[in-house]
């Protein structure tokens, strides 16, 4: 073997939750990484605090901690396991920081670091040795001066000069920076920036705004050996993050000289960081001069890198996993072609476009504007040959309801300080006639890809005058779809319908065909099937005659939509493979392990949609689809392919349509005698006012489709309910709003079950930490209950049991529930959803039980009884989902809960009591559970009763407490020290805040303002990272933990012992 | 307006495309380039003559051109296929688009091509003849001529390119080295230029006291087209040589060398080209990013037989990517450490060859 032998037992550190700028790309390196690693006979041990991840399943590692990401409980599995070596280079910049403590505990003493060393993490993390370190090696960075102090920061900037670009040291995706024109801009940026950064560090940048930005995604092994696996062009230029910008591969705009300049920079930049993996390395590069600047090196994967994987088939991560253990680039097999080894440079012959998916519609109090800070959740991929199909492609993954360019209204302010919308506004301003020179002066987008745009107007303008008769002639019509035109598309341009478009392409035998990612432009033969979509040549290929099925993916991760469900897909993949039946997985998410091309047996990059995946299933003639495992994305097709003609597979569609119509399903509860709350369908303004009269305010109202809790809220009034009605019913044309009579002060349950048709397994009854009200998504929950009685337990599992095998599900169903104190106990059903749910991983991870699995095997036929069951209120330890919410990235965002979902992702805590379990699930969400000082407590005037309790619990546990004078009062026995409100003059709560007095914040908003006093106060929580609380339960939940954390010791298991 | 325009393989394929560049009809043999970079230069590689080019990557022409890539004095490929055709490249250094460019040098090329349908075709049978007609003419007279063209393998391409005089490109310094011309390209002359020698171009026909009398300390025989079997008299000139100073060989260069001294060289299937080419030296383990551009090859197994040794191989296909003699101060290398394009990684090539001139 030509591993290094001293390395038996390795610690892969994952990156937690799913946060912006730390999405699923790190499941899928951490995944490969475990996989890399076994394959060459090293012992695995992997910590992440994720539940929704492969890497976290007990089979991906040797041995699994779901624990929180900090050093001190790492260094505990380290000395636990006594393993060699740690691998923090595929968890992220998380991966990165813990490492960097873990050695200042002293915690590595003997233990090697693989991949990048200490002192290379240092030395591109901080910026003064990074300068340090570019200067010696005589390679040119933007002018920076770190500072600590404001004063500090306005001496650089005299020495720098305006525009600069503010950012603080050590954060995730660059948190709280952003770029100042002026003194006033600046002095605002610095002070945020400072608060922000964990080592109270500020950079100010040199501006190299409007320079192109060029990423490098580089490999080098212990002999030296260097490959470039991709190279990137933003299209955006510099001075909007590369997460946030539309990115192609490979560089497009750049000749061999400009490509061999930085080529040669990026070698001669690894090798002197003696990274033996994966880097991945920024530039600018004047579009004039092109000179070039160093902007940014990450000594580890990245978003990029498994953009890069996806991009050319190069599993980046897998092979820095073997490099990371000693071995050689070409001792390593390239995995596409089997034949010709890693040490080679990917040639592709197509075009790839990323475009970011941001989560706007979820905070409309946010502009929209991008800049240098991270906010997208997700992003899509698209494979063409052509720029125009790659782009369009990409469009319609985005799954948002443009399906291509839509023509938008913009300002020349929009073309210059670009927005999510920006490529709709440049294709408007193009389609508008406005010279391309000027646009290219206005957006700094280089004329290349502004062509690009033009050139689709073009075709679309093309495509109308023409009319009906580009349907008639082959070669008009596959040029067309070369461009990457949907037929919907083409349909809306000539006024028909999408089916018309597709009968005449069907007509003239124009399918597309489907070329293959193979590394190599070609050269070799590949043996590795992913493919993508195109109209370049008719398709020759023959389906083989064998049994194989679908499983639509999720598409880009957004809130409501998030990595549970790549997850469910690849365990459908996992489970068709057992079953040795051949599994196609279709999905355009380039981060995740579901398109890591060794899933499935086939995998097919393209979009969701109707026309993508007809075609594909045209082509492969599969037995059957899954459509349960992709979230609302692949349930939405399940219409479209049943009318097609199409075999879903489980729970039928007419099922799946009787839940998602309201009447039907109200039909079927009352035939099952299921309680819901009063509903009534509006379809204006007037009907809704009568429903919302007739039942009793307050009322839950939203669109009848809704996907993550999109424009739902809860109104209490008649105007509450007139501003709600006139901009949901923009967002719904199709759909009729539904208004629910709304359970107030209730406790919220999540089943999740699995039905084989004639029997049903409750895999786990999750209780909500907050209560009714609060999205199901942005809820903690726990398995088990803790406060529901074994009565209303029973009846929940008779009303599951019922409604499953009444519905006819094959496979998973998830259940919510309320419980309302009428004053007894009342059990009520708030909504079903025939198909797998966010919180699938997390009560598989709790139980130890591949729900998904399963339900995947009960598709194909298998019975319950067949698999050996157990009872989730059996288990011995008690396991605590919290989610992680994106506030600090998006700016003025208030971190008040409701029906509208709002987090990115969530941590698992997992103990053997509630107390512990919620107070590692609080750690892992960057909730450091204070255990003294000072807890500051501010709520609405409803929660008041409620709160003398908790501050006498609070007491008890030796906590000072401060509050406004209001609640003080509601609190009277109780010592509290009463501080000013903000409004009330200083010194006040926010002094308090900012001086580092408050340990812990309890505030429950009190109205729908967002500029009054507890928006202030929890917006200061959120951005100098003070813990907190909006919901008086979840106050209750955070005691509990902190009198558990009080006892003693916090302590690591592993999943495997928790499942003997 | 749009022309139509054929694309023409010896096995009968025929495809249609659009034309851009020059009107006419070129015959050639077809191979494909992965380079996903650098059109202008490998147009004007003279390695090129007698080929008609196919990019595989789909996008060409987006950054111009600028005489500053050129490799000769103009294009050298017979024809241009590519997917597709940029007509409004966007670079700073941009003096006019790629189709300009190929009609100023009377070259035509063709687009919309299923370029990856081709290569494959030319992974499975290899490199054929084509011909590109960006005319009028009928699917038959286009496939008769592109088949009764002479194939390359017996075309002597060299002597169509090098230089018909010798030319002195820097004046006499103190290290001076003679290029002996089999269609050099530009790149390989700018490395002896920046490595301070005195450099002088010899026709590839010059004999060993043609070189002799220019008292250099030392012989480089350059890369260049065609079958190294096929360029007259060098054979003799390089064995005189290798007893009175150091030579190294590049490309086409070291085939020649190798047939010099006892090996001997093939046709590859469909050769090697493109930016990404993996070497590996054997003697440090170290692996180099190459550029290459060859047809032909040294037949690994006929080196036991002679005075070379290989040092260098492919990691793809396992072929001999640097030999040298075990006595003589001859070394060269089957790929192109000038890139242009490509990667730059193996310039050191040349300061190694600088050194042993020195130390001669």
């Amino acid at each position: 073997m030509p591993k290094d032998e001293s390395i038996k037992k390795v610690l892969i550190i994952g990156s937690g939750p799913i946060q912006i700028g730390q999405a699923a790309e790190f499941d899928y390196s951490g995944s490969q990484a475990c996989k890399s690693l076994r394959e060459e006979g090293v012992e695995t041990v992997l910590v992440n605090s994720n539940p929704a991840t492969i890497q976290t399943d007990i089979e991906t590692a040797d041995k699994v901690y779901v624990e929180p990401l900090n050093a001190e409980m790492v260094a505990k599995i380290i000395e636990k396991e006594q393993v060699d070596a740690i691998l923090p280079t595929m968890g992220g910049q998380t991966g990165l920081n813990i490492a960097i403590d873990l050695d200042k505990m002293g915690a590595l003493d003997g233990i090697q670091v693989l991949g990048s060393p200490i002192q290379t993490i240092k030395d591109v993390e901080d910026r003064d040795l990074f300068a340090e370190f570019m200067e010696r090696l005589n390679e040119p960075i933007p002018k920076c001066h770190a500072v600590n102090s404001l004063e500090d920061a306005f001496k650089a900037v005299e020495d720098i000069g305006y525009p600069v670009i503010v950012r603080p040291g050590f954060t995730l995706g660059g948190t709280g920076g952003g770029i100042a024109n002026n003194k006033k801009e600046f002095e605002e940026i610095v002070i945020h920036g400072l608060d922000m950064s964990f080592n109270d560090q500020v950079l100010i940048d040199e501006s190299v705004l409007g320079w192109q930005e060029i990423e490098y995604e580089v490999m080098r092994d212990k002999n030296d050996s260097c490959i470039i696996v991709c190279n990137m062009e933003n299209i955006d230029a510099m001075g909007i993050h590369t997460g946030e910008s539309i990115v192609v591969a490979p560089t497009q705009t750049l000749s061999d000289e400009d490509c061999q300049k930085l080529r040669n920079a990026s070698i001669k930049i690894i090798r002197a960081l003696g990274i033996q993996g994966g880097c991945n390395i920024q530039f600018a590069m004047h579009p004039v001069t092109k000179e070039y600047k160093v902007i940014e090196v990450n000594p580890r994967v990245s978003r990029s890198s498994a953009l890069a994987s996806k991009a050319t088939g190069y599993s980046i991560a897998k092979v820095s996993s073997k490099i990371a253990l000693g071995m050689t680039l070409d001792e390593i097999k390239n995995d596409i072609t089997k034949e010709t080894p890693a040490s080679f440079e990917p040639a592709v012959d197509y075009v790839i476009a990323k475009v970011p998916r941001w989560p706007f519609d979820k905070f409309k109090e946010s502009s929209g504007e991008l800049g240098v800070q991270m906010q997208s959740t997700g992003e899509v991929m698209a494979i063409g040959r052509t720029l125009e199909e790659a782009l369009q492609k990409s469009l319609r993954s985005l799954d948002i309801d443009e399906d291509a360019f839509e023509y938008m209204d913009y300002t020349d302010y929009n073309l210059e300080h670009a927005t999510d919308k920006r490529m709709f506004q440049i294709y408007s301003a193009i389609k508008d006639g406005r010279d391309i020179q000027e646009l290219e002066e206005i957006t700094k987008i280089s004329s290349f890809f502004l062509n690009k745009i033009k050139n689709i107007v073009k075709c679309e303008e093309s495509i109308q005058q023409q009319g009906l008769d580009v349907l008639k002639d082959e070669k008009i019509l596959r040029k067309i779809k070369q461009y990457g035109f949907s037929d919907k598309r083409i349909a809306e341009l000539l006024n028909i319908t999408e089916d018309e478009v597709a009968q005449a392409r069907h007509d003239m035998n124009l399918a597309p065909e489907y070329k293959m990612v193979d590394t190599c432009a070609g050269e070799f033969e590949a043996k590795t099937p992913y493919y993508y979509g195109t109209y370049d040549s008719p398709s020759q290929f023959e389906a083989e005659d064998e049994k194989k099925i679908i499983v639509l993916g999720a598409g880009p991760i957004r809130i409501g939509q998030g990595i549970e469900f790549d997850y469910c897909c690849v365990h459908a993949a996992l489970a068709l493979k057992e079953e040795k039946v051949k599994t196609i997985l279709i999905n355009n998410n380039p981060e995740t392990v579901s398109t890591d091309y060794d899933t499935s047996d086939k995998l097919y990059f393209e979009p969701l949609t109707k026309e993508d995946v007809l075609s594909i299933i045209d082509r492969e003639k599969p037995e059957g689809i899954i459509v349960q495992f992709g979230g609302q994305t692949s349930i939405n097709l399940a219409e479209d392919l049943n009318n097609a003609g199409v075999k879903i597979l489980g729970t039928p569609f007419e099922s799946i349509d009787m839940v998602e119509d309201r009447e039907q399903f109200t039909e079927v509860l009352n035939e099952l005698g299921i309680p819901q709350a009063d509903y009534g369908i509006a379809f204006s303004l007037d009907d809704a006012r009568e429903a919302a009269h007739s039942i009793g305010f307050p009322v839950l109202v939203r669109p009848s489709y809704v996907l993550g809790g999109r424009a739902m809220e809860i109104v209490y009034d008649d105007d509450e309910l007139e501003e709600y009605m006139k901009e949901a019913v923009k967002v719904s044309k199709e759909h009729p709003i539904l208004v629910d009579k709304f359970l107030e002060d209730s406790i919220e349950l999540d089943v999740d079950a699995l039905c084989d048709g004639d029997d049903v397994y409750v895999c786990g009854i999750m209780e909500h930490i907050e209560e009714a009200g609060i999205h199901s998504g942005d809820s903690a929950c726990v398995i088990p209950p803790q406060s529901v009685s074994q009565e209303i337990i029973n009846q929940v599992e008779e009303f599951t049991r019922k409604l499953a095998l009444r519905l006819g599900v094959v496979g998973l169903i998830n259940i919510q529930y309320a419980i309302k104190m009428d004053p007894e106990p009342k059990l009520y059903i708030i909504e079903a959803n025939p198909r797998a749910s966010r919180t699938v991983p997390f009560v598989s991870k709790a139980i130890g039980i591949p729900v998904a699995k399963i339900a995947t095997k009960i598709m194909l036929g298998a019975k319950l009884s067949d698999f050996d069951l157990v009872n989730y209120a059996d288990i011995k330890h008690v396991a605590v989902k919290e989610s992680v919410f994106p506030f600090i990235k998006i700016p003025d965002a208030d971190s008040i809960l409701g029906p509208e979902m709002k987090s990115t992702g969530e941590t698992m805590g997992i103990d053997k009591n509630f107390g512990l379990a919620f107070y590692k699930s609080q750690l892992s969400a960057n909730m450091n559970l204070p255990t003294e000082g000072k807890i500051f407590i501010s709520v609405r005037d409803l929660d008041k009763p409620k709160i003398a309790e908790i501050a006498r619990k609070a007491k008890e546990l030796g906590f000072d407490l401060i509050a406004t004078k209001g609640t003080a009062e509601a609190a009277s026995d109780v010592d509290i020290d009463v501080i000013r409100k903000v409004s009330q003059g200083s010194p006040n709560i926010r002094d308090a805040m900012i001086n580092g007095e408050v340990a812990f914040v309890i505030n429950t908003p009190s109205g729908k303002q967002s500029a009054d006093d507890g928006y202030i106060i929890r917006r200061l929580a959120v951005e100098l990272g003070v813990p907190y609380v909006t919901t008086i339960s979840a106050a209750n939940a955070t005691l509990k933990a902190i009198e558990e954390a009080l006892k003693g010791e916090i302590n690591v298991k592993s999943l495997n012992e928790y499942a003997q | 307006m749009v022309k139509t325009a054929k694309l023409a393989l010896e096995d009968g394929t025929i495809l249609e495309g659009e034309g851009f560049g020059a009107e006419g009809i070129k015959t050639g043999e077809i191979v494909f380039s992965t380079a996903m970079c650098g059109y202008v230069e490998a147009l004007t590689d003279p390695s090129f003559t007698g080929q008609i080019l196919m990019s595989t990557y789909p996008l060409e022409g987006n950054y111009g051109v600028s005489k500053d890539w050129y490799q000769s004095d103009d294009i050298k490929a017979e024809a241009y296929v590519v997917r597709e055709v940029c007509d409004e490249p966007c670079h700073p250094k941009s003096e006019q688009t790629l189709s300009e460019f190929l009609a100023d040098n009377d070259v035509p090329g063709i687009s919309g091509i299923d370029t990856r349908l081709i290569t494959l075709k030319i992974r499975e049978v290899g490199s054929m003849k084509a011909a590109v007609a960006n005319c009028d003419i009928s699917d038959d007279e286009l496939l008769k001529i592109t088949r009764e063209q002479t194939p390359l393998e017996d075309l002597k391409l060299v002597e169509r390119i090098t230089v018909k005089e010798p030319k002195v490109l820097v004046e006499r310094k103190d290290i001076n080295v003679a290029v002996l011309d089999c269609g050099v390209k530009k790149n390989i002359l700018d490395n002896l230029v920046d490595r301070d020698l005195g450099v002088t171009i010899m026709p590839a026909s010059s004999s060993a006291e043609d070189i002799l009398a220019l008292d250099v300390d030392g012989v480089l025989v350059s890369s260049g087209p065609g079958n190294p079997h096929n360029v007259d008299g060098i054979q003799d000139t390089i064995k005189e040589l290798s007893t009175k100073m150091p030579i190294a060989g590049i490309c086409l260069g070291q085939q020649i060398i190798a047939l010099t001294f006892g090996a001997d060289v093939y046709k590859m299937k469909f050769g090697h080209r493109g930016s990404n080419q993996p070497v590996k030296d054997l003697e440090s383990g170290q692996v180099y990013m190459t550029s290459q551009n060859h047809s032909f090859s040294i037949d690994p197994e006929t080196i036991d037989e002679t005075d070379l040794e290989i040092t260098q191989i492919n990691l793809n296909d396992g072929s001999p990517e640097a030999i040298v003699h075990k006595e003589l101060p001859i070394s060269c290398i089957q790929y192109h450490p000038e890139a242009g394009p490509g990667p730059h990684d193996t310039q050191e090539f040349f300061d190694k060859f600088v050194d042993t001139m020195r130390n001669y």
